[in-house]
C-alpha cells in the first residue's frame, strides 16, 4: 500500500473508533444507586405514545395518570412528598421507548408508567430491569410482557394493571358463540404484533372448544390500508362472525372496507379498538353490530367510576376511555405500593407491587398474581351509532 | 368465478393508482435518466392538498383533484429546478442520492408542518354509492378511480403523440444534444415533463385519499416503491409500459392477497422487481437496444 494510502486508512480506522465510542456512550444509562426522592419530590416517569400509530392510547393514558397525580398531590402527596410527573413521547415505536426509558432513568424516576402497547413495553423493559426501576404497564395485554417466554420466569420489576390476552381472546370467543350464536368465524388479525397473534390464538382455541369452526385465518401488518382483497376472500367463506384483533389505525379502515364490500355480519376485537379514531375513520353506521372486549365502560354506574368520569370531564372536557382509566389506576397502584412499602425507593416499591392484594382501582378490584398480572373483570362494549355502549361485564372464572 | 371478477375489480382500482404514479417515474427516467425517488412523496403532497382543499375551502372532489394537480405540477417544477438541474452534468449517482434526500425532505417537512398523525378524508367529500351487478359489488369510488385514471392516461397519450410539446419530450428522451440542435428548449421540456408527471401523481394521491380515507406524511413511501416496480416491469422510460405495469402490479397484489396469503403481498411485489431485472431488465414492453459499433 502506498504511504499516503496507509495514512488515509489509519485516519479512517481512527474515525470509526471515535464514532463507535461516541455511539456507545450515548445509549447507556447511569447504573448503580438511583436516588429517586430528590428532596421533596417523587419523580414518576410517564413513557407514553403521544404520536404515531397508537397516539390516542398514550395521550389518554397520560391524561388519566396526570389527573390521578393532581388529585393525590392536592390531598398532600405520598409520604409527605409531592409526585413529580416526567412525561416523554415514545412515538409508538419500541426503539424510541427504550431511549425514553434511558432518559427517564437519568432523570431519577422511582417508577415508570407506560408505554401502552405490549411491543413498546418490551422495548423499555431491558433498560429498566438493568437499573432496578419498576414498570407499571397500564394496558399492555400480551402475556410475555411480564413473563419471559423462554424460561417461564416472571420478570422482576414489570407489572400491569390490565387483564391479559388469553382472558380477552377467550372472552370474545365465548361472547361470539354464546351471545351471538355464531358457528363459523373468520379471523383477520394484526400479524405484525404479539397482541394480535395472541388474541387470535386464544379466540380460536376457545371458539373451537365450544364447537365452532374457524373458516378463515388471515393477517394484515402495521400500516396496511388496503384490505379489500382479503375481505373479499373472507366474504366468500360466509362466516357468522369476524374477529379482528388489532389496533385502531388498521382496524378502522378495515371495518369500513368490509362494510363497503357488503359484509354485514357482526365483527369483534380487543381493547385496541378503543379509540375515538374508530368512529371518525370507520364512520358510525359502519360500526353498528361490532363489539370489543375492554377494561371498563365510562357508563358503569359504580360510584368510583362515576366520580372519575366527572373529574376527568371537568379537567379535559372529554369522556375518559379505558386507557385514561387504566393510566389513572396505574398511578393509584404505584401510590398504594409506596404507602405499603413506606418508602419511595425503587426496590421497595417493586417488592410492595408484587404483594398487592385487593387493590380497589376504578377498573376493578385487583390482586397481583405470581405473573404480576391482576385478576379482574372485563366488559364487552358494543358500538351503537358511534357510541360505546356497555353490553356485558364478565368476571374471571 | 364471481370472487375472481370481484378481485379483478379490486385489482383494477389499485392498479389505476399505481399506474398514475408509475407514469411520473417513467416519464422522468425517459427524459433525464433519473429515478425520482421523491415521486411517491409528491403523491403524498397531492393527497394533502386535496384534503385541505376539501376541508378548508369546501370544494368538491373534482376541483380538489385539479387543485392538487396544479399545486404538485408547480412543486415538481420547483424541485427539478432546485435539486436536479444543477446536477445535470454530475454523475447519475449524485442525482439519485439527491432524489432520496428530496424524498426525506418532503416527508419530514410535512411531519414538521402538519404533524405526524394521519388525517381523515371527510366522508362527505365522496358519499359512497354501491352498485350491485350480477352479484358483484362495485362502488362509485372504484368507478371514479378507474375512469379518471383512464381519462388522464388518454389525455397524456394525446399530449405526447399529437402536440409539439409531446414531440419535444420524445425528441429530448431520444437524444438530448440533437434536440438542442433542432432548437428545442431542453430546460423547458424537462420542466414540463416534471410538471405533468407530478400532476398525475397528485391525482393518484387524491384518489388514495378517497379510496382509503386516511392520509399521513409517510403514505408515499410504499406506493411509490411499488409504482417504481410497476414502471420497471412495464419498461422504464416507456409510457404505455408504465400503464401496463401499474395495472399488472395492482391485479397481482390483489390476487396474491385474495388467493394466497395476504402476508406475502409486499414480498411478491418486490420479488417481481428482482425477477424482471434478472430476466428482462428492459421490461415487458422494452426493446433490447444493443450497442451499435
Amino acid at each position: 500500500m502506498k504511504k499516503g494510502g496507509m495514512k488515509r486508512l489509519s485516519v479512517l480506522v481512527l474515525m470509526v473508533f471515535v464514532l463507535g465510542i461516541a455511539a456507545g456512550c450515548g445509549g447507556g444509562a447511569p447504573n448503580g444507586e438511583n436516588n429517586g426522592d430528590k428532596g421533596e419530590k417523587i419523580n414518576v416517569g410517564l413513557n407514553v405514545e403521544l404520536s404515531g400509530g397508537v397516539a390516542s392510547y398514550g395521550s389518554n393514558s397520560r391524561d388519566g395518570a396526570l389527573l390521578a397525580i393532581e388529585e393525590i398531590n392536592a390531598a398532600g402527596g405520598v409520604l409527605g412528598k409531592q409526585l413529580n410527573p416526567i412525561v416523554k413521547d415514545c412515538k409508538s415505536v419500541a426503539d424510541e421507548a427504550m431511549s425514553v426509558s434511558a432518559a427517564l432513568v437519568g432523570d431519577g424516576i422511582v417508577a415508570q408508567i407506560g408505554p401502552l402497547t405490549s411491543g413498546n413495553v418490551q422495548g423499555s423493559t431491558p433498560v429498566l430491569m438493568d437499573n432496578g426501576i419498576p414498570l407499571i404497564a397500564p394496558a399492555a395485554t400480551a402475556p410475555n410482557v411480564t413473563v419471559d417466554d423462554k424460561t417461564g420466569k416472571t420478570l422482576d420489576s414489570i407489572f400491569r394493571v390490565c387483564f391479559i390476552d388469553p382472558f380477552q381472546g377467550t372472552l370474545m370467543a365465548e361472547f361470539a358463540a354464546d351471545n351471538l350464536k355464531a358457528k363459523k368465524a373468520a379471523i383477520y388479525m394484526d400479524a405484525s404484533t404479539d397482541y394480535g397473534k395472541g388474541l387470535a390464538e386464544y379466540f380460536k382455541k376457545t371458539f373451537e372448544e365450544k364447537g365452532g369452526s374457524i373458516v378463515a385465518e388471515e393477517g394484515f401488518v402495521k400500516d396496511d390500508r388496503d384490505f379489500k382483497a382479503t375481505l373479499t376472500k373472507i366474504r366468500g367463506k360466509n362466516p357468522d362472525f369476524i374477529y379482528v384483533p388489532g389496533y385502531y389505525q388498521e382496524v378502522a379502515p378495515l371495518i369500513k372496507q368490509a362494510r363497503e364490500l357488503g359484509i354485514t355480519v357482526p365483527m369483534g376485537g380487543g381493547d385496541g379498538w378503543d379509540s375515538p379514531d374508530m368512529v371518525s375513520v370507520a364512520t358510525a353506521p359502519n360500526l353498528n353490530n361490532t363489539y370489543f372486549t375492554n377494561h371498563y365502560s365510562s357508563q358503569d354506574k359504580d360510584p368510583k367510576i362515576v366520580a372519575f368520569v366527572e373529574a376527568y370531564k371537568a379537567k379535559y372536557n372529554k369522556e375518559p376511555d379505558a386507557f385514561a382509566a387504566l393510566g389513572y389506576d396505574a398511578v393509584q397502584l404505584l401510590v398504594q405500593a409506596i404507602k405499603d412499602a413506606n418508602s419511595a425507593e425503587p426496590a421497595a416499591i417493586t417488592e410492595a407491587l408484587a404483594n398487592i392484594k385487593d387493590f380497589e382501582g376504578i377498573t376493578g378490584k385487583m390482586t397481583i398474581d405470581e405473573q404480576h398480572n391482576p385478576v379482574k373483570a372485563g366488559v364487552i362494549i358494543e358500538f351503537k351509532d358511534g357510541n360505546q355502549v356497555m353490553n356485558t361485564r364478565i368476571q374471571p372464572k | 368465478m364471481l370472487e375472481f371478477v370481484q378481485q379483478l375489480v379490486n385489482g383494477l382500482s389499485l392498479g389505476a393508482i399505481y399506474a398514475l404514479i408509475a407514469l411520473g417515474y417513467t416519464m422522468v427516467y425517459g427524459i433525464i435518466m433519473l429515478i425520482n425517488f421523491a415521486h411517491g412523496d409528491i403523491m403524498m403532497v397531492g393527497a394533502f392538498v386535496g384534503f385541505y382543499s376539501i376541508t378548508l375551502f369546501g370544494t368538491n372532489i373534482v376541483v380538489a383533484m385539479i387543485f392538487a394537480m396544479l399545486a404538485c405540477a408547480v412543486l415538481g417544477v420547483v424541485i427539478e429546478k432546485v435539486a436536479y438541474r444543477p446536477l445535470r452534468k454530475s454523475t447519475r449517482i449524485a442525482a439519485l442520492i439527491t432524489a432520496i434526500g428530496m424524498s426525506l425532505f418532503l416527508e419530514y417537512m410535512t411531519i414538521f408542518l402538519l404533524g405526524p398523525q394521519q388525517k381523515v378524508f371527510p366522508h362527505t367529500a365522496f358519499p359512497l354509492k354501491e352498485y350491485h351487478a350480477m352479484g358483484l359489488l362495485i362502488t362509485n369510488k372504484d368507478i371514479f378511480i378507474i375512469v379518471s385514471a383512464i381519462v388522464l392516461m388518454i389525455i397524456l397519450q394525446y399530449i405526447i403523440k399529437m402536440t409539439r410539446t409531446g414531440k419535444a419530450m420524445r425528441a429530448v428522451s431520444v437524444d438530448q444534444e440533437a434536440a438542442v440542435l433542432m432548437g428545442i428548449s431542453v430546460d423547458k421540456t424537462i420542466s414540463i415533463t416534471f410538471a405533468i408527471g407530478s400532476a398525475l401523481a397528485a391525482a393518484a394521491g387524491v384518489m388514495v385519499g378517497v379510496y382509503y380515507n386516511t392520509i399521513n406524511p409517510l403514505m408515499g413511501i410504499i406506493p411509490g416503491l411499488k409504482a417504481f416496480v410497476a414502471a420497471v416491469l412495464g419498461g422504464i422510460g416507456i409510457i404505455p409500459g408504465a400503464m401496463v405495469g401499474g395495472f399488472v402490479m395492482g391485479i397481482l397484489e390483489t390476487f396474491v392477497s385474495g388467493y394466497g396469503s395476504s402476508l406475502y403481498r409486499d414480498a411478491v411485489a418486490f420479488g417481481v422487481l428482482i425477477l424482471i431485472l434478472l430476466i428482462k431488465p428492459t421490461g415487458l414492453l422494452g426493446k433490447n437496444t444493443g450497442e451499435k459499433v
